[in-house]
């Protein structure tokens, strides 16, 4: 310790502060891990308590005290709420919002990166005031956009198709994800770029051979917030997608708590089931999402 | 004719961009500017367009339930918004106390965030439920009497902050790198002038974080502003219209009574309420938060 002048005078003085700062620190450990266990139980319980009612028998759920652990375990809900005769499509939904969720982060990839990576390392005039426009359209709610993007895709033929939730996204019209690509490549050193420029790549070489190979971190950031938007979105197929063969699972889900005799541990057990895709991507690249997130999120 | 080196990048920068170029005009630029003449006009997209010039308008501010759901909304936001930043960050700084098992308690606290939507919603509507519901369990075990909570015109909104709250985590992430990127050098220098974790909480680390405070303001505001599936999910809008949300209502005017011109004039009133909200919030800025804090100023 170099800290002299917060010193106590006084041996006998400083032995029992001494002590009592290390209680002190003692408990206040124990009660930061407190707090945070609490935490999490609270996150959790919502969670716990939908595994248990998805696997309860029907007179279980209905009892005060709550039963936390099912008693008999009845697996067979899973079973039922996924191919019950009262909504037969449900495995086509989880084919159809895969489809629809992983050609829309495709496009969303593909475009914002070369977008981002154009505001990012070429000047061009207008630059500046075109990056503006694009964070400013950010403050726009979508609902101005709702009606006439709508019209317009009526008027192509395109309703009950997934073509209104796809294409665009191929148009770079997520500003957010731009702005995260923009961050990114804007760390890489300039001197790469001259390099490679010095080793004869074009501007499109650069793009493809020193640019994307780096950025693995952005593209998993924005592949996961992509997918989770896209798995769980319901604005969009509730306006476009009406007919039942096209109904993504957050359509069918709505749908199967609006059922005349829907049980509730079969909703449950379906609610668990459309949970499990978003949460296990997120397992499987946790580390690299946050890589990407910490790069572009706090270092402009 | 040759390019210059110059005029040859502007090109492949246009090149660039021109994804975005073309998707601001058809799918964003465009509409606003279209969503502009529907918003005067009366349409209900089966017979052709009418000029209405601001019939629309001023029906609007002749429309309780257009009150209604602003004073909905508006509570909603105040609420949820500044109470999930205050909790959203005092998790983080608990997080950054070097604690262990980090990777754990930093995914528990993600999983909100993942899952946001009709299934959130759905699991929401039981935990929720005033007879069998988690909640009304737990208080019970204490010895309270829970609410009706999305039945109780009283009590369905502050069930919606609630159940915000559950996820703010999900701004974990950023305000965790944002705590790590403070250099330690502030807090040593700190520590030897004698101040005290309180004091260093309000001279150094909460000064630092308000760029990252700021950020998570504005879209936590525009986010908030526009609710609209835990709303048509969990409440439609009820019980008596207390949980009308402004956005659940211009759905409403739109697709379920065909009102276009109705809807888009709403739609701009909201626009109007948003962008004043930002603009006032980055007015604010200038007085509480702190750029480009250099370690040599201290």
């Amino acid at each position: 310790m170099s800290i002299t002048h917060t010193e106590m005078p006084v041996r006998a003085t400083r032995q029992q502060s001494a002590m009592f700062y290390r209680v002190n620190r003692v408990l206040l450990r124990a009660l930061l891990y407190l707090t945070i266990a609490g935490g999490s139980l609270i996150v959790l319980i919502p969670f716990v308590w939908m595994v248990s009612a998805s696997l309860k028998e029907l007179n279980q759920i209905f009892i005060y005290p709550p039963v936390w652990i099912p008693n008999p375990v009845r697996w067979e809900n899973y079973r039922e709420a996924l191919t019950t005769s009262l909504h037969p499509f449900i495995p086509r939904y989880f084919a159809n919002t895969l489809y629809v969720a992983i050609f829309s982060v495709i496009g969303e990839a593909a475009s914002c990166s070369l977008v981002g990576f154009g505001f990012a390392r070429l000047k061009f005039p207008g630059r500046r005031f075109l990056f503006l426009l694009v964070l400013s359209t950010l403050a726009i709610p979508y609902y101005v956009v709702m009606i006439p993007q709508f019209a317009l895709f009526r008027s192509l033929g395109w309703l009950n198709t997934f073509l209104p939730l796809i294409i665009p996204r191929f148009f770079a019209t997520n500003g957010f994800y731009i702005f995260l690509f923009r961050q990114f490549f804007l760390r890489i050193s300039p001197e790469l770029f001259d390099a490679a420029r010095i080793d004869g790549n074009s501007t499109w070489g650069i793009y493809a051979r020193i640019v994307l190979p780096l950025s693995a971190p952005v593209f998993a950031t924005v592949c996961i917030l992509g997918f989770t938007f896209h798995w769980n979105d319901f604005l969009a197929p509730l306006l476009y997608l009406s007919r039942s063969y096209l109904h993504t699972v957050s359509i069918g889900l709505a749908l199967f708590r609006g059922l005349q005799g829907v049980q509730w541990n079969h909703l449950m057990a379906a609610s668990t089931v459309v949970m499990l895709p978003t949460m296990l991507l997120f397992f499987f690249f946790q580390r690299v999402f946050i890589q990407g997130t910490v790069i572009t999120g706090v270092k402009g | 004719m040759k390019m210059t080196m110059a005029r040859r990048e502007a090109v492949e920068g246009y090149i660039a961009i021109s994804p975005w170029i073309l998707g601001f005009i058809l799918f964003t630029g465009g509409p606003i500017l279209a969503s502009i003449a529907i918003s005067f006009s009366e349409w209900n997209f089966i017979e052709p367009a009418k000029f209405a010039g601001i019939a629309n308008y001023t029906a609007l501010f002749n429309d309780p339930l257009v009150w209604q759901a602003l004073k909905v909304t508006t509570l909603y936001t105040i609420a949820a918004v500044p109470l999930g930043i205050v909790f959203g960050f005092w998790l983080a700084i608990l997080l950054n106390q070097k604690i262990a098992l980090l990777a754990v308690w930093r995914t528990i606290f993600y999983l909100p965030a993942l899952v946001s939507g009709v299934a959130v919603a759905t699991v929401w509507i039981w935990v929720l439920q005033p007879d069998f519901g988690v909640l009304n369990s737990l208080l019970r075990e204490i010895g309270i009497e829970g609410p009706n909570w999305l039945f109780s015109q009283t009590w369905v909104i502050p069930s919606l902050v609630l159940m915000s709250l559950w996820g703010v985590g999900g701004g974990l992430i950023i305000y965790l790198s944002g705590l790590q990127g403070i250099p330690t050098e502030i807090f040593e220098a700190a520590q030897i002038d004698g101040a005290n974790a309180v004091q260093r909480l309000f001279a150094i680390t909460i000064p630092m974080m308000t760029p990252i405070l700021f950020l998570q303001l504005v879209t936590g505001l525009i986010g908030a502003f526009q609710v609209f599936t835990s709303a048509y999910i969990m409440t439609k809008g009820g019980p008596g219209n207390a949980s009308l949300f402004y956005v659940l209502y211009i759905y409403r005017n739109a697709f379920e009574y065909f009102d276009m011109g109705y809807a888009a004039a709403l739609s701009w009133l909201l626009t109007l309420v948003i962008i004043a909200t930002t603009l006032l919030v980055f007015w604010s800025a200038r007085f509480w938060v702190y750029y480009d804090v250099d370690i040599k100023d201290f």
